[in-house]
């Protein structure tokens, strides 16, 4: 730990114990929401939606009209956060790569894959992805054919993209296609 | 006019650096920021937007030089002497 994060480690501690003597916050309710927070939130359930739009055509046409209530088919929402917010899911096709960036913030479908990485909240992605996602998109060893579609969340509409499914994973079951999906597939820097 | 977090096309940022297995809080303070904040905005001591804005308006340079839980932690300082929870002098470790 390098010396200004045990200085600001000791200026939380400090701010926290003061807003619980104030009545305004309680250690154990804080520690037991943030364990079912990051326990409910995480990449595995926007494989899960993935792999069911893949298995179930009808699911991905009801998941592309109207992504909050087709989660809920497979017990996932968008509410249960500070807000309801809006989710968009938007499919990758031969024609159009989606690519999803907020660049104002920090906007994501957190209640679906949780915490976003670091490189999703950076300046640097925020600001380029939106000039030369093509450019961006090579740093991550990607390079999708056809055009792409860059989407900026906001804090009413998040976006979760749909990867193309791979070929060769014909009869796999559901829970075989969600292993094949990736956090950064849903975020749209990984083709999968 | 836009504020410093308006960084869409600009320019000078550098690479976008990725980092293996990457933790979903770097450090426990992290954690415990994240979960403050919620907890505030579901006591009704601030609201989300009014969050957001404290963050957008940060002073510029240290929007930029800082990590992202560290703004989010000036903020929630912010808002606290705003509010009217804490002085700022009471913020701070003796």
């Amino acid at each position: 730990m390098s010396h200004s994060d045990a200085s600001i480690a000791a200026r939380v501690r400090h701010v926290e114990a003061l807003l619980e003597e104030r009545g305004l916050v309680d250690a154990q309710e804080l520690d037991r929401a943030l364990e079912a927070f990051l326990a409910n939130a995480k990449p595995a359930n926007g494989k899960r939606i993935v792999a069911r739009a893949w298995a179930d055509t009808g699911f991905k046409a009801r998941l592309l009209e109207n992504a909050n209530t087709a989660i809920e088919e497979i017990g996932l929402s968008m509410g249960g956060g500070l807000q309801q917010q809006t989710l968009k899911v938007v499919e990758n096709t031969p024609e159009v790569h989606n690519v999803i960036v907020c660049t104002l913030c920090s906007c994501y479908p957190i209640a679906l894959l949780g915490p976003s990485p670091a490189w999703y909240k950076s300046p640097a992605y925020r600001s380029r992805v939106v000039r030369d996602p093509r450019g961006v998109l090579a740093e991550f060893g990607f390079d999708p054919e056809g055009e792409i579609a860059v989407w900026d969340a906001s804090a009413e509409t998040r976006y979760l993209v749909l990867p193309r499914r791979p070929a060769a994973t014909e009869g796999w079951d559901e829970q075989r296609l969600a292993e094949a999906v990736t956090r950064n597939g849903l975020i749209g820097t990984a083709p999968v | 006019m836009s504020r410093v977090n308006d960084v869409g096309g600009q320019q000078g940022f550098g690479p976008v650096g990725q980092e293996l297995d990457e933790p979903p809080f770097h450090a426990d303070w992290e954690a415990h920021v994240f979960a403050m904040n919620r907890a505030l905005i579901a006591r009704g001591v601030y609201n989300l937007d009014e969050f957001r804005d404290a963050v957008e308006r940060l002073d510029p340079r240290e929007y930029l030089r800082s990590g992202y839980y560290e703004n989010w932690f000036r903020a929630i300082c912010t808002l606290l002497v705003e509010k009217g929870v804490a002085t700022e002098d009471a913020l701070q470790p003796r």
